[in-house]
C-alpha cells in the first residue's frame, strides 16, 4: 500500500477536515499563498475577513457560541501579528481556538525576510502552547496535537506557524490515530476530582450557614450547567454567576443572585463578601470579581473545583483545592452530598436547609432594598439600560448577545436576562475593545438559528467595524446595536468619578461618523433612534431584517454611568450603588 | 540557601523550549537564582533544566503548577536542599604576578581546584563543588585581583538514602 502524496498545504487542510473544521476565518497573503489553493478544492468554509483581528475574533465568537474550537488562518509578519489580540484574549478567557499562520521559508528564518516575524517568540505567553513546522510530514501531527491542546484541559489558543517551503513541500499522508502518536509526553490534562477531597467539600456544604456558590467561566467550558442547576437546587444554594458566566445558571431561576464583580448587584457582591462559604466552581478570583483580595470574603471557606491546577490557590488558598473539570467534579458532589454521613445536605425533598432560612432572608432583603436601577426618562437622551431593556423584551428568549467593552457591555450583562447557556459572548479578561462586531459575526456562523445582537459602544464600534463588510458579503445577517453616547464612556466615567471630572482624550462625537450612513456604505440597514420612543420600533424594525446585518445607531445619555460600582483597588464592602439608593444604605 | 528551592525539571528537547520555560518565569514575575541545562538521562528526547528558585517571589507550588502547564515540560520534581547532592563549577582569571602566584596556587590546592592555564601576570584556575565550597573560594578569591569569574549555575540530584528516593519528590511525572 503506497501513501498519498500530498504537497504540505494539501495536507493542512486536509488535517482540518480530519478534525471535521466547517469554516474558518482568514485573509490571504505571500507566505499563506500554497495553503489557500486547496481550500478552493475542500468542503471547509472560508470567510473572507477585511482584518485579521476580524478573523480571531470571529473564531472566538464561533467557538463561545459552539463549543467547538475557532478556526482562522493568516498570513505572515502583519497577518499574523494581526490576530496577535485574539490570541491574547482567547487566553484570557479560555477559548479554543487554532491559528494557523504563513511564514518566510525556513532557510528565510532569522534574515529579517520580507513579511518576517517571530511569531512563535511573540505569541509564546498567550497561547497554551505553539509550534513551528519545519518539515511537512510533521502537518497532520501537528494539527491533531494543536486542535487536542486548544480543546481539552483548560481550553486556549494555540498557534500553528507553517513556512512556505513547508506548504509547497510533498509528504505521504497519513493521519495519527492514538494519543502517542501526537507526541506530546508532557501534556496530561486533570479530568476527575479526587474522591477525598470532594468528600471534603461535601462536609463543608453540609456545615454552611451563608453559602454562595461562585460560578464562573469554566461551568460553560465544562457542559456543566444542568450540573450546577442540579447541585443548585439539590442544596437550596444561592448561585452567583461571573461575566464569564452569564448563562451558565439562569437569571429568572430564585436561586440566581446575578452577577459579582466591579459593577455587580449589591446582592450578589455582598453575599459573597458575607459569606461562610464560597463554592468556586469554574471561576478564578479574578481581581474584578475579588476588588482588594485581602478583604475579600473575609469570613468565607472555600471550596475551589477548577480545572487547572495552577488556579487553585493563585489568589485565594482554598481550604478545599479539587484540580478537575467541573461537571465530572459536580456529579462527584451530588453523590457525595447524597451518601454520607452527618448533616443532611439540604431540605427533605431537596431545597435550603432550614438552618440556610436566615441567609435567604438577608439574601431577599438586599434584593429588595438595592436592586440593579437607573432613572427612566421619557425625553431624548435615551436611557442606554432602556435600550438593552428594551431589546431583550423584543428579541427572543434564545438570543445571543455579543458585546464589545466598556459601560454598554456592563448594561448588557446587568440588564439582559440570561437564561440560556451559551447565549452571551464578550471579552472578559483581556477588555478588547472592538470584540463585539467581529465575534458577533462569528457567533452567527456557528448558530445561524439564532437572533444575534451586538451591543456595542460606539468607540468600540469605530475599532471593528469593517467586518461588517465581510458580513454583508458572506450574507451573515447580524445585528449591531450602537449604544451611541458620543463618549469612550467608562474612561469618561472613571475621569468623572476618580479624576475630578477632568476629561481626557474621551470625547468622540455622535455624529462623526454618520454611523446610518457608514452601515449603509457597508452593505447593512442603517436605522437611527434619537428619542426613546423611537427606540422599540427601531429594534422591531432590526428584528425584521433576515438578510442582511443591521446597524441601530441610539443616541444615549453621556451623562449615564454604570452602578453599582466597586471602586479599582477598594475592597468590595466599599461598593457604590446608584444614587438614588445612597441614602437608604450607602 | 535560604529562600531558595531546587527544582529539576524533565522537559522535551524541542527548539524554543529554554524560552518558554525562562519566557514563563518572567512573565509570571518569578525569580531565577540560577539554571543550568543539558542533554539528559541517554534519551536525546529530554533535556533536564535544574532552576533554582528564589522562593521569596511567589509560592513555590505556584511556580511549579504554572511550570507544569508548558507543553514541552514531562515531569517536575522537587529536591529539597538539605536531601540533594548539589555541585556547581567556577572558572576564573586572576591577576598574579611572580609574587602571587604561589599563593594562589596554593589557595586552589586547599581548595582541591585545578590551575587550568598559566600567563605571565595571570592565572586560569577552576573549582567544581558544592556551591558553598564555591562561595568560600569565591570570598577568598576576592582577595587578589580578580578579572574575570563565571559560575555555571548548579546541577542537583538527590541524595542516597536508606529508605530510597526520599528527596526525589515527583510533583508530576509523566
Amino acid at each position: 500500500m503506497t501513501a498519498q502524496q500530498l504537497t504540505g498545504a494539501q495536507a493542512l487542510i486536509k488535517s482540518l477536515e480530519m478534525q471535521r473544521v466547517e469554516v474558518m476565518f482568514g485573509l490571504p497573503g505571500g507566505a499563506i499563498l500554497p495553503v489557500y489553493d486547496p481550500i478552493l478544492d475542500s468542503s471547509i468554509r472560508h470567510i473572507l475577513v477585511r482584518h485579521e483581528q476580524g478573523a480571531g475574533h470571529m473564531a472566538e465568537g464561533y467557538a463561545m457560541v459552539t463549543g467547538r474550537p475557532g478556526v482562522a488562518m493568516v498570513t505572515s509578519g502583519p497577518g499574523a501579528t494581526n490576530i496577535v489580540t485574539p490570541l491574547s484574549n482567547a487566553y484570557m478567557d479560555s477559548t479554543p481556538l487554532v491559528v494557523v499562520s504563513g511564514q518566510v521559508s525556513t532557510g528565510a528564518i532569522g534574515t529579517d525576510a520580507f513579511q518576517e516575524c517571530d511569531i512563535t517568540g511573540v505569541t509564546m505567553g498567550i497561547t497554551k502552547h505553539n509550534w513551528l513546522i519545519k518539515d511537512a510530514a510533521d502537518i497532520p501531527r501537528t494539527v491533531a496535537a494543536a486542535f487536542h491542546v486548544a480543546t481539552t484541559g483548560r481550553p486556549g489558543p494555540v498557534l500553528i506557524d507553517v513556512p512556505k517551503d513547508v506548504s509547497n513541500a510533498t509528504m505521504d499522508w497519513y493521519w495519527p490515530t492514538t494519543a502517542s502518536d501526537l507526541d506530546l509526553p508532557g501534556y496530561h490534562p486533570m479530568t476527575e476530582g479526587d474522591p477525598v477531597l470532594v468528600g471534603q467539600a461535601a462536609d463543608l456544604i453540609r456545615s454552611a450557614r451563608r453559602p454562595v456558590i461562585y460560578a464562573g467561566g469554566g461551568i460553560l467550558k465544562a457542559r456543566a450547567a444542568d450540573a450546577l442547576r442540579a447541585l443548585a437546587e439539590r442544596t437550596g444554594l444561592p448561585v452567583v454567576t461571573t461575566l464569564m458566566a452569564r448563562g451558565a445558571f439562569p437569571d429568572s431561576h430564585p436561586l440566581c443572585l446575578g452577577m459579582p464583580g466591579m459593577h455587580g448587584n449589591y446582592t450578589a457582591v455582598t453575599a459573597m463578601q458575607r459569606s461562610d462559604l464560597l463554592i468556586a466552581l469554574g471561576s478564578r478570583f479574578d481581581d474584578r470579581v475579588t476588588g482588594h483580595v485581602a478583604s475579600f470574603a473575609p469570613d468565607a471557606k472555600v471550596v475551589h473545583v477548577d480545572i487547572d491546577p495552577a488556579e487553585l490557590g493563585k489568589v485565594r488558598r482554598p481550604d478545599v483545592g479539587i484540580a478537575g473539570d467541573c461537571r465530572l467534579v459536580i456529579e462527584e458532589l451530588l453523590r457525595a452530598l447524597d451518601g454520607g454521613a452527618g448533616l443532611p445536605a439540604a431540605a427533605p425533598g431537596g431545597g435550603p436547609r432550614p438552618e440556610l432560612a436566615p441567609w435567604w432572608d438577608q439574601l431577599h432583603r438586599w434584593q429588595e432594598e438595592f436592586p440593579l436601577h437607573y432613572d427612566p426618562s421619557d425625553e431624548a437622551p435615551i436611557k442606554p439600560q432602556m435600550v438593552v431593556e428594551t431589546l431583550r423584551d423584543l428579541s427572543p428568549a434564545d438570543t445571543i448577545v455579543a458585546a464589545g467593552v466598556g459601560q454598554h457591555q456592563m448594561w448588557a450583562s446587568q440588564y439582559w436576562r440570561f437564561d440560556h447557556p451559551y447565549t452571551w459572548v464578550n471579552s472578559g479578561g483581556a477588555g478588547t475593545m472592538g470584540f463585539s462586531v467581529p465575534a458577533a459575526v462569528g457567533a452567527k456562523v456557528g448558530r445561524p438559528d439564532r437572533t444575534v445582537w451586538g451591543i456595542d459602544g460606539d468607540g468600540c464600534f469605530q475599532m471593528t467595524a469593517q467586518e461588517l463588510v465581510t458580513a454583508t458579503a458572506e450574507k451573515i445577517p447580524v445585528k449591531i446595536a450602537i449604544l451611541n453616547n458620543a463618549y469612550l464612556g467608562m474612561v469618561r466615567q472613571w475621569q468623572e468619578m476618580f479624576y475630578e471630572e477632568r476629561y481626557s482624550e474621551v470625547y468622540l462625537s455622535p455624529d462623526l461618523p454618520d454611523y446610518v450612513k457608514w452601515a449603509e456604505a457597508m452593505g447593512c440597514v442603517g436605522i437611527r433612534a434619537e428619542s426613546p420612543e423611537e427606540v422599540a420600533p427601531a429594534i422591531e424594525k432590526a428584528n425584521s431584517v433576515d438578510d442582511r446585518p443591521v446597524v441601530v445607531d441610539f443616541l444615549t445619555d453621556a451623562f449615564e454611568k454604570v452602578f453599582p460600582m466597586v471602586p479599582a483597588g477598594a475592597s468590595n464592602d466599599a461598593i457604590v450603588v446608584h444614587p438614588s439608593q445612597q441614602e437608604a444604605g450607602r | 540557601m535560604k529562600g531558595h528551592h531546587i527544582l529539576s525539571v524533565l522537559v522535551e528537547n524541542k527548539a524554543g523550549v529554554l524560552a518558554r520555560v525562562a519566557g514563563l518565569f518572567s512573565r509570571r514575575g518569578f525569580n531565577i537564582y540560577s539554571l543550568a541545562v543539558a542533554p539528559s538521562d541517554g534519551d536525546e528526547r529530554f533535556s533536564r533544566i535544574t532552576i533554582v528558585v528564589d522562593v521569596e517571589s511567589a509560592p513555590l507550588e505556584q511556580v511549579i503548577q504554572q511550570l507544569d502547564k508548558l507543553v514541552n515540560v514531562v515531569a517536575i520534581s522537587q529536591l529539597a536542599p538539605a536531601d540533594a547532592v548539589q555541585r556547581e563549577l567556577l572558572i576564573a582569571t586572576v591577576a598574579a604576578g611572580p609574587t602571587e602566584r604561589s599563593q594562589v596556587i596554593q589557595l586552589v590546592g586547599v581548595f582541591g581546584g585545578e590551575v587550568v592555564d598559566v600567563g605571565s601576570d595571570r592565572l586560569s584556575v577552576m573549582l567544581a563543588g558544592r556551591p558553598e565550597k564555591l562561595d568560600d573560594f569565591e570570598g577568598l578569591l576576592a582577595t587578589y585581583e580578580v578579572m574575570e569569574l563565571q559560575r555555571t549555575g548548579r546541577v542537583a540530584l538527590p541524595k542516597l538514602e536508606r529508605q530510597p528516593n526520599r528527596a526525589l519528590r515527583p510533583v508530576r511525572a509523566g
